[in-house]
C-alpha cells in the first residue's frame, strides 16, 4: 500500500501532461476541423481539393511520424522552417492530425442534413452564416456525437505517443517505474487512470446524447 | 397625375415572369413560360407530373436558376436576359431581399426538426429581421391560433401529423409577413384524410386576399378557391383561364385529356 502512494506522485504528474495534451488538442482541433469541413463542402473547388489532399496526408501517415517530422525535420524546411520545443511540437502534430479526422466527421454530418433544410432557410431569408449557425450545425451535432465520442476517447490514449519526444506522459512515467522497480504494478495503475478518463468522457457524451434526444430527425 | 389607362386601375403586378427557360442537362424543363400574377390573385398551377410546374415555382424564388428569361417581383427585377442571350441576376443581397417578399410552403414541409413549433416560427423573424423574442412571440401565437395549433407550440415537428406539420409551415412562412405565397404541392405528401385541414388553412388565406401561386393536384381547390387556373404540360403553358372556363370548357385537347384523367 505504501508503495502505491510512492508511485502515485510521478503517475499523477504524468496524467497532468496527458490531460494537457488532450484538452489543448481538443480545443484547437475541433474548430479547425469544422473550418476544414466547411471548406470541403463549399463550392470553392480549389480550396475543397486542397483540404481533401490535406486530409489524405494527415490520415494517411502515422501520427508518430508527423510528430517526429514537426520536431526534427521542420526546422530544416525552407521558409516555414521553425524550431519548436517538444510540447508545442506535440500539440501542433496532434491538432493537425485530429482536425483532419474531425473534418471528415463534420463533413459527413453536414452532408447528411436534408437539402430541404437549406431551401427552407433560404426562402425565409437567411444567409449562409445564419443557415449554418442556426439550422444546419445544431442538427449536425446530434448526428456526429457518437463518432466524435469515439475520436475523443482515441485521443486520450493517443497522447501516449508523445513519449517519442521524451515527454513524461502517464504511460512513460509508468514504464519508467516498471523498469526501475521490476514490478508491473504501475502499468495496472496507469490502466486504471486511463479508464477513469475515458469513463468521464463516456458519461459526458452520454449526457449530451440524452440532451439531444428530445427531438427526432 | 392619375392616368386613366386600364393598367392604372389593375391591381399591382406581383410576379412578372417572361419567357422563362430552364434545362437540366439535355432535358428542356421550361420552354419559355410567361406568367403574370397580380395582387389578390389565387393562381392554381396544374398539370401532369414532370410538366415543370414545380421547377417554374422554384425558379421564381431562386431555388433554381433560370437559363434565360425575365423575372420581376413587385416591379423589382430579379433576373433578366440581355440581347446577347446571357442571363443576369441581381446581386445576391438583392435577390435575397426580393425573395423575402415571397413565402414558400414545400411538399415535404421542411420544418426544422431541432426546434419546437413556436421556435420554428420565430426563428427567421429573430435572425433575419432582428425582432426581439417578446415582439414576435405574440404574433407567432396569433398565427398558431389561426391554423388551430396553439396547443402544439412546445411540440417538436416529429410529434405532429403531416397535416399539422404543413399548417405549422404555413404559419412559419406567414410570420415573415410576405406579400405573396408560393405553395409547391402542399398536400401531395399527406394522407387523404389530412389534406382537408391544410386546404382549409389555404382557403382562409385566400379569403383574406393573400396573393397565392399554388402548384397542386387538388382539382377541387383549383376549381373552388383559385381565381385563375393555369395548365402546364411538357414545359409549356398550354392554357389558362378562369376556373369555370377551364373546368367546364377547356379549349385545348391536352387540357381536356388531363382533366378527364384526374377528375
Amino acid at each position: 500500500m505504501n508503495y502505491l502512494f510512492e508511485i502515485m506522485g510521478p503517475l499523477l504528474d504524468g496524467s497532468v501532461v496527458t490531460l494537457k495534451v488532450f484538452f489543448i488538442t481538443l480545443v484547437l482541433s475541433v474548430p479547425l476541423g469544422l473550418a476544414l469541413a466547411l471548406i470541403r463542402v463549399s463550392h470553392f473547388r480549389v480550396a475543397s481539393g486542397l483540404v481533401s489532399g490535406y486530409i489524405w496526408l494527415m490520415r494517411g501517415t502515422p501520427l508518430m511520424l508527423q510528430m517526429l517530422f514537426i520536431y526534427f525535420a521542420l526546422p530544416w524546411v525552407p521558409v516555414i522552417g521553425i524550431r519548436l520545443p517538444d510540447f508545442p511540437a506535440a500539440i501542433v502534430a496532434f491538432t493537425l492530425n485530429y482536425a483532419a479526422y474531425f473534418a471528415e466527421i463534420f463533413r459527413s454530418g453536414i452532408q447528411s442534413v436534408d437539402r430541404g433544410q437549406y431551401e427552407a432557410s433560404q426562402v425565409l431569408g437567411m444567409n449562409y452564416v445564419q443557415t449554418m449557425r442556426r439550422i444546419i450545425l445544431p442538427q449536425v451535432i446530434k448526428r456526429i456525437l457518437a463518432p466524435v465520442s469515439n475520436e475523443t476517447i482515441t485521443l486520450v490514449k493517443d497522447t501516449s505517443l508523445i513519449y517519442v519526444l521524451a515527454m513524461n506522459d502517464l504511460l512513460r512515467a509508468a514504464r519508467g517505474i516498471v523498469q526501475r522497480d521490476f514490478t508491473t504494478m504501475p502499468f495496472v495503475v496507469a490502466a486504471a487512470f486511463y479508464l477513469i478518463m475515458t469513463l468521464v468522457l463516456t458519461w459526458g457524451f452520454h449526457r449530451l446524447e440524452k440532451r439531444y434526444a428530445v427531438y427526432e430527425g | 397625375m392619375p392616368s386613366m389607362k386600364d393598367d392604372a386601375v389593375e391591381p399591382m403586378l406581383m410576379i412578372e415572369a417572361r419567357d422563362i427557360r430552364k434545362r437540366f442537362g439535355q432535358l428542356d424543363v421550361l420552354k419559355g413560360i410567361s406568367l403574370e400574377v397580380r395582387k389578390g390573385d389565387v393562381v392554381a398551377l396544374i398539370g401532369p407530373s414532370g410538366s415543370g410546374k414545380s421547377t417554374f415555382l422554384r425558379c421564381l424564388n431562386h431555388l433554381e436558376k433560370i437559363d434565360s428569361g425575365h423575372i420581376a417581383i413587385e416591379g423589382e427585377t430579379m433576373a433578366t436576359t440581355d440581347a446577347d442571350g446571357s442571363c443576369r441576376y441581381a446581386s445576391s443581397a438583392d435577390v435575397r431581399r426580393i425573395c423575402s417578399r415571397m413565402g414558400m410552403v414545400f411538399q415535404h414541409f421542411n420544418l426544422f426538426p431541432h426546434l419546437t413549433v413556436l421556435e420554428n416560427i420565430i426563428e427567421a423573424p429573430m435572425t433575419v429581421k432582428r425582432l426581439r423574442r417578446d415582439e414576435i412571440v405574440p404574433k407567432a401565437e396569433a398565427l398558431l391560433r389561426k391554423v388551430d395549433l396553439l396547443n402544439k407550440s412546445d411540440s417538436y415537428p416529429s410529434q405532429l401529423s403531416g397535416g399539422q406539420k404543413q399548417r405549422v409551415a404555413i404559419a412559419r412562412a406567414l410570420a415573415m409577413e410576405p406579400d405573396l405565397m408560393l405553395f409547391d404541392e402542399p398536400t401531395s405528401a399527406l394522407d387523404p384524410e389530412l389534406t382537408g385541414e391544410v386546404l382549409r388553412a389555404m382557403r382562409q388565406l385566400a379569403d383574406e386576399h393573400m396573393t397565392m401561386l399554388v402548384v397542386t393536384h387538388e382539382m377541387n381547390f383549383a376549381r373552388d378557391v383559385s381565381t385563375r387556373v393555369v395548365f402546364m404540360d411538357k414545359g409549356e403553358i398550354v392554357e389558362a383561364g378562369s376556373p369555370a372556363a377551364m373546368f367546364s370548357d377547356p379549349k385545348h385537347a391536352r387540357t381536356r385529356a388531363f382533366l378527364d384523367h384526374v377528375l
